[in-house]
């Protein structure tokens, strides 16, 4: 999926008339600071007109307060407009895909006919020809077929999908581009995976997270206590025998509670998913997302996140009285032909060298003899697995020892052993070890600083495994792993307290996908795991995992520092207004206004613009999300106390001194 | 200032070294440890089952009323009751009423003059019988918060915590405080008021009276009633320089030690250690602020032919020093003890300032019990905020904070402004506060501000120079003392319900842990913000306005 840069023209507009739409109270409501600010503008409003009809009041100074209130009430709905907007671009397309899907659908006597894709029913078959785009979720029920996906996952590479197996499943607006196949329609009309994909992007179907519920009960707590400390200022003023007027206390009021963190509370919410999918994966709830973001422990798969898919030759092994050389060069000359990285690595290991002679008679590798090699006039040369090579023919007991007690040491580092034969003679093992990634060892470090535990789960045997996590560093692996272990393993941990993430793509990995706190279902798997997990992974790549789980930490981090920054810069706007307000009943509190601010109005004035444009301007950080590095949680703390603590501290303290200089330049209090 | 600085550091550093050991003693009693005691009262009322929270509360607030009623009674009736050697009268339904809230709700708030107004039983059958079971209910919800935090089943049983706060605690420590004061001169009689012939050769009445056990309670307890007028400031009260110190050091004991013990009971040690560390920091501020604010003189002086080069003397109790009435100011409004031991209405504007931020913030170290029990719900936001802020759905100590927990905590938090802001409001702009004023202008708003902020706290001191023995002073403060005392406790123990019934997860380093400074930070942070934000525009009204006012 393509993303929109943060203020394309495209987006701002609309966003900027959806602001306007928003000021509806029946939405205004869903945000109680914000809805409370509406209130009390609408309040300054109706005593700006009372009092230019009455020709009373200060009209130029009264009427630029409401001016900025609204604005900060609409600047608050612009921010959300704008983050929704990104995703209602996207939904456009996809809803454009799914308009146009036509489906050729096979009735009882086996004749097709074409009807839209809306009309088709669960259990329904439709034949999708090369070039035609599949009409609705299902699954291949015969055939196999190249398809692109790249409308769903913006990943143009075609991928193979096959009946039977965990590759059958395919997405309704995907393209078949060779072959054939017969599918069963597995989704209602509505239902499919396209309509919830429009649904997320669009933030249709977007309720507020528990996270975000409480900390609106926060806000809107925060709110009445500063209703109350404005709201006794008349009777205190009375006291002093003096009184203040009601839009400068609507200023204040507006001033202190929480608006910058609630104007951009639910843009930060709607953002975060937006990563998510920027990032190809569908998160099905916000919860879901914050959830990554507590992960304890994360389950990866062995192949393809912890070691590249491929083995690598990386050591010859003769039998005793064998001589190296001979061992390498059968080798060599039996990999010649065997074009798998597997068999490329052990040409390269042998040094290269000369190309097949021409008598060779490559032999292929097939799944009944599990073994591989080449025919050359005199000699046989075999390799494959120890089993299926000793299967061959009859060797010498002590040889089948020695070669034993070879393989089981490379089974023990880790490593694959191949077994090589010549013309009945047995010369030795190829060591294949597993590859691991580069760089995901610190990665792992990485997330252990941040208190994350690894585990590997791996089909190998235990030897073989703890080798293998012993080099990758995870801190736990689980070797043999059947779809039973990892439900228990999950269990295990859950019952510890921890929340656990995994990846699956198999319909036997659902139940464990379902029982773990965050699932991510591969899109390549089956339909039942896409429906277990709660997010879909649209490029199939269990590595980004680790990447999830600092999309969900730094939505919440994003959420929490614009909490403490809005916070924080009470301080300065107490500075600002109250000496302003209550100078006139003591002029000595003149002593208050640190900032040597022009004029009471002009610090009233002030003090609300910078409240009114700080949220555009913390419009990007909410949309893009606090920076986030990986570590310990007290550093993290630390961190973003100093920014944002601290920076809310000051920054409003130089904001409102410098608005107020150009207000008195340009004489507008 | 060398003696200034050595006093903080002997009274406030010996009492915490004394508060570690009494804290460890107080975990292992209402751990149950002592199970010979236990079962004396357990067998005696035939048992003290197991209760959630909201039997706890339930229970908690039945004694509650049930000994406010009692005590209602016999103040109402004290005319008619023995013990009455001075033969005082019935006292105005209304001032029984705020006197029976005031000392059920741990506060002593005295709208009267305990020697002119009760008879000897009223004092100690009501009122030194109160000053006991109103601090033991609050050691008592602190003990039940901490089991429900440590992972316990149940909360307890509030009989049994009550007992064991009330006899194996408060009594002992009164009975040595008492002995003490007693020895150095504080009366302990049940003779009437003595007759004596000055050297003037005029004849005086001096009111004396079972003194010194009403005393040692008042401090140990939080309580701060006096049994005389002028509380400790009064010298059969409070006799010399060694009764001063050992009642600063009885003050503030239990309240420290109450950190501990939660600390013990919930089995985090290094939590307490943070949490005792933002409350000593509060505190050593506070001080620092009310001493040197003092040392500067008194401006109604400014203009006379007065030397003043040893700080503000005016309304300080020059037997016992000048420095300890601001100290005293501090820890009596930093715990709500409310005792003291110099005129609050006398100090400079400034230092009038620190005792109210001590009360508006009620939890640098606070009331027995209560004052941890405050503190957690300043905990509970700043674990909110710090939680999201480390990337995490926020938890306490496993526990995850949700709505739930927020919106009780947030209406715990509230309920503090709205009723200082609120009743100063109400009497600020009619004849019911200005009225009863001796000061006009900013000084008298501070008198009103002092009031409800004392009340709400369950503080009990007064700035004084208020005529506050009327009706309507009697009714507000006693009904503010009321919602005051029994919200914040009660919110506490319904959040700590909500978070037991949920799954508790496991910590690691990406969790936020409550145990390193820089959480403390963070709590310090989140207790000026929430505490005494609110309270800005008030404090710029009163002392921050007189202040300015006098400076020019």
């Amino acid at each position: 999926m393509q993303s929109a840069s943060l203020f394309e023209r495209a987006l701002v507009v609309p966003a900027m008339r959806d602001a306007v739409f928003k000021l509806d109270p029946r939405t205004m409501v869903r945000n109680p600071v914000m809805f409370t600010t509406a209130v009390v503008a609408t309040v300054a409003t109706v005593i700006l007109v009372r009092n230019l009809s009455a020709g009373t009041g200060d009209p130029l100074f009264e009427g630029q307060l409401v001016f900025w209130l609204w604005l900060t009430v609409l600047f608050g709905n612009f921010a959300e407009a704008l983050a929704e907007g990104r995703g209602k671009a996207q939904a456009q397309s996809l809803r454009q895909t799914k308009d146009q899907l036509v489906a050729l659908r096979i009735g009882r006597n086996g004749a097709t006919e074409q009807i839209p894709a809306t009309q088709l029913r669960f259990g329904d078959l439709v034949l999708v020809c090369e070039g035609q785009q599949i009409p609705a979720d299902g699954e291949v029920v015969a055939g196999v077929a190249s398809v692109n996906e790249a409308a769903i996952t913006g990943e143009s590479a075609p991928v193979i999908r096959e009946a039977g197996g965990d590759r059958s499943a395919v997405t309704a607006g995907t393209t078949v581009i060779s072959d054939e196949i017969r599918v069963k329609v597995t989704a209602e009309p509505g239902s499919g995976f396209l309509d919830r994909m429009i649904a997320l992007v669009e933030g249709a179907s977007r309720q507020k997270t528990p996270n975000e519920i409480a900390l609106t009960i926060l806000l809107t707590g925060l709110t009445l206590i500063f209703l109350v400390a404005v709201g006794t200022l008349p009777a205190f003023a009375a006291y002093a025998g003096g009184s203040i007027a009601v839009p400068v206390l609507i200023a204040l009021f507006v001033a202190l509670i929480p608006t910058t963190i609630s104007g951009l509370l639910s843009a930060i919410g709607i953002a975060g998913m937006d990563r998510l999918i920027r990032f190809n994966v569908l998160a099905k709830s916000g919860r879901a997302v914050e959830a990554a973001g507590d992960i304890g422990t994360l389950l990866l798969d062995k192949t393809g996140t912890i070691t590249i898919g491929d083995r690598q030759a990386s050591e010859f092994v003769p039998l005793p009285g064998v001589a190296e050389a001979d061992l390498v060069a059968a080798a060599r000359l039996s990999s010649l032909a065997d074009t798998t990285p597997e068999g490329r690595s052990i040409v390269a290991l042998a040094g290269g060298g000369e190309d097949l002679p021409a008598n060779a008679e490559p032999v292929p590798f097939s799944a009944q003899t599990r073994v591989s090699g080449i025919d050359l006039p005199e000699r046989i040369i075999r390799k494959g697995a120890v089993d299926a090579v000793l299967k061959l023919g009859a060797h010498p007991e002590a040889a089948v020892a020695d070669l034993r007690r070879i393989t089981d040491r490379i089974a023990q580092a880790g490593g694959t052993p191949l077994a090589v034969v010549e013309n009945d003679r047995l010369l030795g093992a190829i060591h294949l070890k597993d590859v691991i990634k580069a760089g995901i060892r610190e990665r792992f470090v990485e997330l252990r600083r941040m208190g994350i535990r690894t585990v590997m789960i791996t089909g190998d045997n235990p030897l073989t495994a703890a080798a293998i996590a012993a080099e990758a560093g995870v801190d736990d692996f689980l070797a043999e792993a059947t779809p039973e272990d990892k439900l228990a393993y999950i269990r295990k941990e859950q019952a510890e307290g921890k929340l656990v993430a995994m990846c699956g793509d198999g319909t036997n990995d659902a139940p464990a996908l379902a029982q773990s706190d965050v699932g991510v279902a591969m899109n390549t798997g089956t339909q039942a795991a896409r429906e277990a997990g709660n997010m879909v992974d649209l490029d199939s790549d269990p590595t980004k995992l680790i990447e999830v789980v600092g999309i969900g930490k730094q939505l919440l981090m994003t959420r929490g520092s614009l909490t403490t920054f809005s916070i924080a810069n009470d301080v300065a706007k107490y500075f600002a207004i109250l000496p302003a307000i209550l100078v006139v009943l003591y002029p000595a509190l003149g002593a208050l206004n640190v900032m040597g601010l022009s004029s009471p109005s002009s610090a009233i004035l002030s003090a609300i613009i910078f409240n009114a444009i700080i949220i555009p301007l913390l419009v990007p950080l909410a949309l893009q999300g606090v920076r986030y590095r990986p570590m310990p949680a007290a550093s993290q703390l630390l961190r973003n106390l100093a920014i944002y603590g601290a920076g809310g501290v000051i920054a409003p303290f130089i904001g409102i001194k410098l608005i107020d200089i150009a207000v008195a330049a340009l004489g507008l209090a | 200032m060398f003696t200034a600085i050595l006093t903080v550091i002997l009274i406030v550093g010996g009492t915490a070294l004394l508060a570690w050991p009494l804290g460890k003693y107080m975990a292992a009693l209402f751990s149950g440890r002592f199970a010979a005691a236990d079962g004396i009262f357990t067998r005696a009322v035939g048992g003290a089952p197991a209760q959630d929270w909201k039997q706890y509360s339930l229970a908690l607030i039945a004694f509650n009323a049930l000994m406010f009623v009692f005590v209602f009674a016999m103040l109402a009736l004290q005319h008619a009751l023995p013990l009455n050697p001075d033969g005082q009268g019935p006292a105005s339904l209304d001032l029984v009423f705020n006197t029976a809230s005031s000392f059920t709700t741990n506060t002593n708030l005295q709208h009267y003059s305990g020697e002119s107004t009760w008879s000897y039983l009223a004092q100690l059958g009501g009122l030194m019988w109160l000053q006991f079971v109103s601090a033991a209910t609050g050691i008592a919800a602190l003990a039940a918060l901490a089991r429900g935090i440590g992972e316990q089943a149940s909360m307890g049983n509030f009989f049994l915590d009550l007992q064991r706060a009330s006899f194996c605690v408060l009594l002992p420590l009164a009975i040595i405080v008492a002995c003490f004061i007693a020895l150095r001169g504080v009366p302990m009689t049940f003779d009437g008021a003595a007759t004596v012939t000055t050297l003037e050769g005029a004849v005086q009445t001096i009111a004396r009276g079972p003194a010194a056990a009403f005393v040692a309670i008042k401090q140990l307890g939080t309580n701060g009633g006096g049994f005389f007028g002028p509380n400790s400031t009064h010298p059969l009260e409070n006799a010399d320089f060694w009764t001063n110190c050992f009642q600063m050091v009885s003050l503030i004991i239990i309240p420290m030690a109450c950190v501990w013990m939660f600390g013990r009971m919930i089995g985090r040690i290094k939590h307490a250690g943070v949490v005792f560390g933002v409350m000593a920091v509060l505190l050593l501020v506070k001080m620092t602020a009310a001493i040197g604010f003092e040392t500067a003189p008194t401006q109604a002086f400014a203009d006379l032919p007065v030397a003043q080069d040893v700080g503000n003397l005016e309304g300080k109790e020059l037997r016992l020093g000048a420095t300890t009435g601001p100290l005293w100011a501090v820890l009596t409004t930093s715990t709500s003890n409310g005792s003291v031991g110099a005129m609050h209405d006398s100090l400079n504007p400034l230092t009038g300032l620190v005792p109210m931020a001590g009360m508006w913030l009620n939890e640098t170290f606070g009331g027995v019990g209560v004052g941890m029990i405050n503190m957690f719900l300043y905990i509970m936001v700043a674990v909110f905020v710090a939680g999201m802020m480390v990337g995490r759905t926020p938890e306490y100590l496993g526990h995850r904070v949700e709505g739930r927990e927020m919106r009780l905590a947030v209406l715990a938090l509230i309920s503090h402004p709205v009723l200082i802001l609120g009743g100063t409001a109400l009497f600020a702009a009619t004849a019911w506060g200005a009225g009863t004023l001796n000061n006009a202008g900013a000084h008298g708003f501070s008198e009103i501000l002092y009031e409800f902020s004392s009340a709400a706290a369950n503080n009990g001191s007064g700035f004084e120079g208020l005529g506050d023995n009327t009706v309507p002073w009697n009714i507000a403060t006693g009904l503010v003392m009321l919602i005051g005392r029994y919200l914040p406790i009660i919110v506490p123990l319904a959040i700590v319900g909500s978070l037991m019934a949920k799954r508790r997860s496991a910590e690691s380093a990406g969790t936020l842990s409550v145990e390193g400074g820089t959480f403390g930070v963070m709590l310090f942070i989140t207790i000026l913000i929430f505490g005494a934000l609110t309270f800005f525009p008030a404090a710029a009204l009163g002392p921050v306005a007189e202040h300015l006012t006098l400076m020019r």
